[in-house]
């Protein structure tokens, strides 16, 4: 099995390490932040963070220099960060290990972050179930202090810099960026329209970054190591670095494991997670979060990165990858998630809100074998009515289990279907509205 | 009155944020943390310290899953049914407890010890089935072990087997 060099996880394999702040700093830690510190210019560090290629590990993949540089740099007032540590999206589990086990490396990459964007304030937003991993960064975040690396002047800059820690409070959408926002405003956490985006009106309508917590933690090794050290693992141009992959549901090794972009699921599968766990084969992944649409075996050589999945018809999304034997009925892994997304739909738009509930409803009836035919055209209508035309991207999400089932599985669908037709025999014809 | 004797405790956190009702979220964990649910009076309460009304709160309140609103069992065991956890066997999980805490979904045991909620993801989706019960994450879940679980908590307020800071696999020496 190829051995790959670790980035993020790097410190936490060591046996022993406990991830506090002297343990840190005895591998290497803060010292990417020293170097900012003594005079780096924002602009070199943002140029630095493009050419590094990093996209964000949040789910959307965007190019964080990119977002860093929309930052208005002449902006008058406060500008804010926020990690985002919400971690919702079922299947994804990785930011609560980097989180609890090396708080310091997600600090170090905040605190570099809000230099170069001249933020004096910034928030952790970690879902409310998280309590330990809250826990944990307020405990890293006063020995930081303490240090001088948070606070008023921190290291002899005059800079200050302030992290607080702020626990969501059990609701999906409010990993959404402009839903958090609007969350630890202390409102319903409902997305905004974009435009404006965050960069310009975030937080209380001020500049403002958000990025997921891996993003931030792989930002110090960037300034340590170079922009070019890191454009040149993984999947060069446009998938560059490690990714933290979390694999999960019928595997012999579930966990986090981190690898360069551009391994085959293959390899993640079979080699990495020792392949599935008993010996019925592999019928169906999901490669990215409970968002990205199912693939099946004939996937398998894909390789994990944005690009290649997005051209599989998949996405990379949050990493998580759920793994599901032959066996597995997918109308009722799609159902499963569906309840999932009917649950936490935000309910501001029309098409989720009530979409939501009736794919929700027509799935358990055909799980229930009390399907009829017309069924399948009413999911898929209903996906196309909800599928961009929503505020956020749950749109997109919610319908992609049942759009990416029907699409590989169908015959699954027309199989309960038909067991259903058998035991009722439908007498009439169901009249159409119009003909009442 | 819960905030009275805390009030250095919300002056901190009233600090953190340029405006004020951004501590809404932390002042609700308070109330619930000192009364076990969050109850009209405290949201009034709330609304004062925050300068908003009371519909306000309770509009924000109903929004998030983590609050009850009624008083609720000393221990809140919370099982995850999604679906990375139900292809490892979170239903069987769910059923054993419903059969041996006598109750089902939402509701509470007669002696006010465990309230069972059957509950959407919770972010530990490769270490399923599994469970929080109050703060306490507990993984890698089998009939035997909620049963272990249940009796600790029963006779000593906690368990030893929850997790600790999430890792895993867990790192081996090579
Ligand atoms: C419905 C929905 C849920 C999301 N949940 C999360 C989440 O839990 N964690 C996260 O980091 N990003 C989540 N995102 C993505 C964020 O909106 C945003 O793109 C991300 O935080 C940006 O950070 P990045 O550029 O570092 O990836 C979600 C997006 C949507 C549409
Ligand atoms: S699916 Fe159960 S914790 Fe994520």
């Amino acid at each position: 099995m190829a051995k790959y060099e670790k980035i993020l996880l790097k410190n936490m394999e060591q046996p022993g390490y406990t991830g506090s702040l002297k343990e840190y700093e005895q591998t290497g830690g803060y010292q990417a932040f020293r170097k900012v510190c003594e005079g780096m210019a924002p602009s070199d560090i943002i140029e630095t963070v493009k050419l590094s290629g990093l996209r964000g590990r949040g789910g959307a993949g965007f190019p964080t220099g990119v977002k860093w540089s929309f930052i208005p740099k002449d902006h008058p007032g406060p500008k804010y960060l926020c990690c985002n540590a919400d971690e919702s999206e079922p299947g994804t589990f990785k930011d609560r290990q980097l989180m609890e086990r090396d708080p310091h490396q997600v600090l170090e990459g905040m605190a570099i972050t809000c230099y170069t964007i001249g933020a004096e304030t910034a928030y952790i937003y970690i879902r409310g179930e998280f309590w330990l991993g809250a826990k944990v960064l307020d405990q890293a975040i006063a020995e930081a202090k303490k240090a001088g690396y948070l606070g008023s002047n921190v290291l002899g800059t005059g800079k200050t810099i302030n992290i607080f820690v702020h626990r969501g409070a059990g609701a999906y959408i409010c990993g959404e960026e402009t839903a958090l926002l609007e969350s630890l405003e202390g409102k319903r956490g409902k997305p905004r329209f974009k435009p404006p985006f965050p960069a310009t009106h975030g937080l209380y309508q001020k500049p403002t970054v958000v990025n997921n917590v891996e993003t931030l933690a792989n930002i110090p090794h960037i300034l340590n190591k170079g922009a070019a050290w890191f454009a040149a693992i993984g999947a060069p141009p446009k998938g560059t670095g490690t990714r933290i992959f979390c694999l999960s549901g019928h595997i012999k090794r579930p966990g986090n494991y981190e690898v360069p972009m551009g391994v085959t699921f293959r390899e993640m599968i079979y080699e990495i997670g020792g392949g599935m766990r008993s010996d019925k084969p592999l019928k169906a992944f999901i490669p990215g979060g409970a968002s990205a649409p199912f693939l099946t075996p004939e996937h398998l050589d894909v390789k994990m990165d944005f690009e290649s999945l997005a051209m599989a018809g998949s996405m990379l999304g949050s990493g998580g990858i759920t793994v599901m034997e032959e066996g597995t009925s997918m109308v009722w892994a799609a159902l499963r998630l569906m309840e999932f997304f009917y649950h936490e739909s935000c309910g501001k738009c029309t098409p989720c809100r009530e979409g939501s509930s009736w794919l929700v409803q027509t799935l358990q009836r055909i799980s229930r074998r009390e399907g009829r035919m017309s069924d399948l055209d009413l999911l898929l209508d209903l996906c196309k009515s909800i599928e961009g035309r929503t505020v956020c991207a749950f749109g997109e999400a919610e319908v992609s289990p049942i759009v990416s089932t029907m699409r590989h599985w169908r015959s699954e669908y027309e199989e309960l279907i038909r067991e259903a037709e058998a035991a009722h025999p439908v007498k009439q014809e169901i009249p159409v509205l119009s003909q009442i | 009155m819960i905030f009275d004797k805390l009030k250095d405790e919300v002056n901190e956190l009233l600090s953190r944020y340029p405006v004020k009702r951004s501590a809404l979220l932390p002042l609700l964990y308070i109330a619930q943390r000192e009364e076990g649910y969050v109850s009209e009076p405290a949201m009034k309460e709330i609304a004062k310290l925050l300068s908003l009304t009371p519909s306000q709160v309770y509009e924000t309140v109903t929004f998030y899953s983590m609050y009850n609103l009624k008083p609720i069992g000393k221990f809140h065991v919370q099982v995850c049914r999604s679906l990375m956890c139900a292809l490892v066997g979170s239903d069987n999980i769910v059923e054993w407890i419903q059969k041996n805490l006598n109750i089902s979904s939402g509701q509470t045991t007669a002696d006010r010890t465990f309230t069972l909620s059957v509950v959407e993801c919770l972010g530990s989706c490769g270490t399923g089935p599994m469970m929080q019960v109050n703060d306490d994450y507990y993984e890698r879940l089998t009939e035997e072990k909620v049963g272990q679980i249940f009796d600790d908590l029963k006779q000593k307020g906690s368990s030893s087997l929850k997790s600790g800071p999430f890792m895993f696999p867990q790192p081996t020496k090579s």
